[in-house]
């Protein structure tokens, strides 16, 4: 049984990113939803063995990562330390389809390797752009923005509760652990029993705590309904930038620029 | 009619698994008075301010607040007037962001959008953390939990404040900070707490209870000095007056 | 387990998404008619005792590899099917956004995987029957060990149909579901063990906290309305995903043809299906599956999608070109906002 701190510390770091102040972190938290929802639907829109075309739209998180000024280097390890799933499942691809289509310099490429390459691709994509999304926009921003889409409150509460009790039960287990580790004299593995009631004892204190956090809700007139009360102004800007990204991505979709751009490279026209 | 006032009157309470916390408690403390109380672990201080907010109802007597008896119809009005702040911040801000923690007393009492932002304002103020106002709860340093903590209650406008352990987890220099927020404070006020000291200088009164019975009650300059009835109830004497012993 | 966007094909996501949604709203709705006021805090601290839970990892015995509690079943048997759903609706969001787990777009299928077979099958079906509100260990330990084997294998075979019918890998269905069952029948054993002694550990100290001791009748009421509710989800669901693969056969048949050991199922290519795959190129959000094909398209269909011959090239070179052109941009800003800092500080 090992403590895995690393995520819990990352889950910190992201955050702390997300209260930057720049120009992308100030746009209304629901462009920046739609706008990431959009560009991954796009991206992931393209058939199994398109890789050209994808290529371009690298532009929006190097924009977004320039912009928000992010570590590119901390969003990069992230991306290859995600869970390769797709990447186990997507390596079949060039094992099953071994169909040659192009032959450089005496190489053949199969499909299956094509197509394995357009999922690495869609997977950097898509797992960046999340990453970015959670990097630029806070999380109670998020919240505020899911109940201001007219997602359930109960929902949007949940989420809040999560947010600000992560942290707090994450300093919990890491006391817990250490507390552990020192019992432990160095020993190493322990029975999945002993798990069940470290997590045994870790829940019964949470179900206590929800306890207290009921009675300080009801002190503070709780009935039953939250009310939630922030305001936000989707600006100009806000739209500006909703509308245009949007249709980037789906102009691009159809109108491959890579083509384009090689097509001048290479002095064919079109 | 003044909320201001409380009175308990031979108070008892039992826990539901038989634990007798509260027995036969009388007090009375009346409006703009301060009031320590102190005892050691387990001696019914927490039991006592919980139900001063109507968590726990008394099992006999009667326990007022101004003229309401609590009890399971008064005690959503009397959560208005009596302000609770919890021992533990991380248990009283459960919101993500201070001012939605601030905001959501305001917001249950019926309060507008202006009127609510406001009074966030008005509250952060009050407590010295206006700049606080956007920030993420968990990213707050305990002192500054401890005072958003007491500004979620001010924004209920309460008329009586009543505190469980405020100084604990505090480092010197926070303690120092709300020792001199709460000497401004003009509310009744009623703070429990193992930090002598602190009630040494905040209040005015101070009961000491041992056992759920009250074993001292009056000033607190007196009580707090006779070291022998602090002995009896397993309390030292506070440190500023140890040192004066040792001077003399 | 988390399904990932790169995997699916938006109207796999999209769908899935329709269809988590709409049981979110659905057990938004039951709680509120329903309502307990103390449940909105505990659903909210078990949500991150969830997260926090999930940071122990232990060692499962004798493959070296690691696993960690999930959330659906065990959420269950404290906060009943619809508070449960909605808590790991809400867990697998913020996994989707801090840890990128799954993705946002495969949240729909991730919520549908691991929130509606532990919450609506393996609770009432399994672990209510067995272990219900007894204090018995044995009883508990079975059915936490078998709710969380047969709501995982489930959701493994749920990613199984998703990743086929959006047809980017062209792994055949029955050897995926031969790798994924197995393997999640093992994480399924652990993790079961180790909800079952939780349970266990938390029922000796604190017999009362289980939603069964407080609902015992009309759980079984509302179960069935859930089973009926989300029964029709599935099929309204089912009749999307077939309507979709029907306008596009190709990617089941290819998988058909490779179980079948035929490289490729004789390709029936009639007036309407060319005209639907042209449209659906044109138009829909799909993914293509028919790369074999391609090169019997007439030329100018082809062009702007074509894989083959000298366009795919200058593709290549003009996407790696733009690539390299966008990342210096990008340093470029970056050196700019640090000079602007710097200048005006
Ligand atoms: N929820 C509870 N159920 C049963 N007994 C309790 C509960 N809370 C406190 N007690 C008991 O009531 C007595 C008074 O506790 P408490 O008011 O918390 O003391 P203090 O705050 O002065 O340390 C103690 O004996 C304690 O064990
Ligand atoms: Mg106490």
């Amino acid at each position: 049984m090992s403590f895995n701190q690393f995520e819990f510390f990352d889950l910190g770091y992201l955050d702390y990113l997300s209260y930057k102040d720049t120009f992308i972190h100030r746009i209304d938290p629901r462009a920046k939803l739609i706008v990431s929802l959009i560009f991954i639907i796009t991206v992931i829109s393209f058939p199994k063995y398109e890789i050209s075309s994808l290529f371009i739209y690298f532009f929006f998180p190097i924009f977004l990562i320039a912009m928000a000024d992010l570590p590119a280097k901390v969003i990069i390890k992230r991306i290859f330390i995600v869970s390769p799933f797709a990447l186990m499942i997507g390596i079949f691809n060039p094992i099953i389809d071994r169909k040659v289509i192009i032959t450089i310099y005496g190489l053949g490429i199969t499909s299956g390797w094509i197509s394995y390459f357009s999922i690495i691709i869609k997977f950097i994509l898509t797992v960046s752009t999340g990453f970015i999304l959670i990097a630029t926009t806070s999380f109670p921003g998020i919240c505020l923005a899911l109940e201001k889409l007219k997602v359930p409150k109960v929902f949007v509460l949940q989420l809040m509760f999560i947010y600000r009790y992560i942290f707090v039960l994450g300093e919990e287990v890491v006391r817990t652990m250490r507390a552990r580790e020192l019992r432990s004299f160095g020993k190493k593995g322990y029975e999945l029993s002993i798990a069940g009631n470290i997590l045994g004892t870790l829940l019964l204190r949470t179900i206590d705590r929800s306890e207290r956090i009921y009675q300080s809700m009801c002190s503070r007139g709780f009935t039953g309904n939250i009310n939630l009360s922030k305001k936000i102004n989707f600006t100009l800007t806000d739209l500006l930038y909703t509308l245009i990204l949007s249709a980037m991505f789906i102009v691009l979709r159809f109108f491959s620029g890579s083509y384009a751009v090689g097509r001048m490279l290479l002095g064919k026209g079109s | 009619m003044s909320h201001h006032i409380i009175e308990a009157q031979d108070l008892y309470f039992v826990y539901p698994d038989g634990t007798k916390a509260i027995n036969g408690i009388s007090f009375k403390i009346i409006h703009g008075e301060s009031v320590g109380i102190v005892g050691s672990n387990g001696a019914g201080k927490s039991t006592l301010i919980m139900q001063m907010n109507g968590f726990f109802l008394p099992t006999s007597g009667s326990l007022k607040i101004g003229a309401t008896p609590v009890n399971e119809k008064t005690k959503v009005d009397i959560r208005r007037h009596v302000g609770l702040v919890f021992q533990n911040p991380d248990d009283q801000l459960f919101m993500p962001t201070v001012f939605d923690d601030i905001a959501f007393g305001p917001l249950n009492l019926g309060f507008s959008k202006e009127e609510v932002e406001k009074c966030v304002d008005e509250s952060l103020k009050m407590v010295g953390c206006l700049e606080l106002k956007d920030r993420p709860s968990h990213h707050l340093s305990l002192g500054q939990k401890r005072a958003v903590s007491i500004a979620c209650i001010l924004s209920m406008g309460p008329d009586i404040l009543v505190m469980d352990e405020p100084s604990s987890f505090l480092d010197h220099r926070s303690r120092r900070d709300l020792i001199n927020l709460l000497k401004k404070f003009t509310h009744t006020k009623i703070i429990v707490s193992h930090d002598l000291d602190l009630i040494l200088e905040v209040c005015e009164r101070c009961i000491i209870l041992k056992d759920g019975k009250i074993q001292a009650d009056g000033k607190a300059k007196d009580i707090l000095s006779e070291e022998n009835i602090l002995k009896q109830n397993n309390l030292e004497l506070p440190l500023t007056l140890q040192k004066n012993n040792i001077l003399k | 387990m988390h399904m990932a966007d790169a995997l699916i094909s938006p109207a796999v996501g999209i769908g899935f998404w329709a269809a988590s949604i709409s049981v979110i709203a659905l057990c938004a709705n039951k709680l509120k008619n329903t309502f307990n006021d103390k449940i909105i805090p505990l659903m909210g601290v078990m949500g991150a005792f969830i997260f926090a839970g999930q940071m122990i990892n232990f060692t499962i015995p004798a493959t070296g590899s690691s696993g960690h509690i999930g959330g659906g079943l065990l959420l269950t048997i404290i906060l009943g099917p619809w508070a449960a759903f909605i808590t790991i609706s809400s867990v697998l969001f913020v996994q989707a956004l801090f840890f990128a787990d799954g993705g946002l777009l495969a949240l729909g299928c991730n919520i549908w995987n691991l929130g509606i077979y532990p919450c609506f099958i393996a609770y009432p079906l399994i672990y209510k029957l067995i272990a219900g509100n007894s204090s018995n260990n044995k009883n508990i330990m079975i059915g936490s060990v078998l709710g969380v084997i047969l709501g995982l294998e489930l959701g493994a075979f749920s990613v199984v149909s998703e990743t086929v019918l959006s047809g980017i890998t062209e792994l055949p269905f029955l050897t995926f579901t031969g790798i994924m069952l197995p393997i999640h029948l093992l994480i399924a054993l652990v993790e079961g063990t180790v909800k079952g002694a939780i349970i266990i550990y938390v029922k000796n100290i604190q017999p009362d906290l289980f939603y069964a001791e407080n609902h015992s009748d009309n759980a079984f009421l509302n179960l069935k309305k859930a089973l009926i509710s989300i029964g029709v989800l599935a099929l309204i669901t089912g009749g999307i995903f077939s309507w979709f693969a029907s306008t596009h056969p190709d990617g089941l048949e290819w998988s058909l043809g490779k179980i079948s050991g035929q490289e490729e199922l004789p390709p029936k290519e009639t007036e309407l299906h060319k005209n639907l795959s042209r449209l659906q190129e044109k138009t829909a959000f799909l993914p293509d599956y028919s790369f074999g094909k391609q090169e019997s398209r007439e030329p100018e269909n082809a062009s702007w999608l074509a894989v083959s011959g000298g366009t795919s090239v200058s593709g290549i070179i003009g996407g790696i070109f733009s690539l390299g052109l966008t990342i210096l941009i990008g340093i470029v800003i970056k050196f700019f906002r640090k000079r602007n800092l710097v200048n005006t500080q």
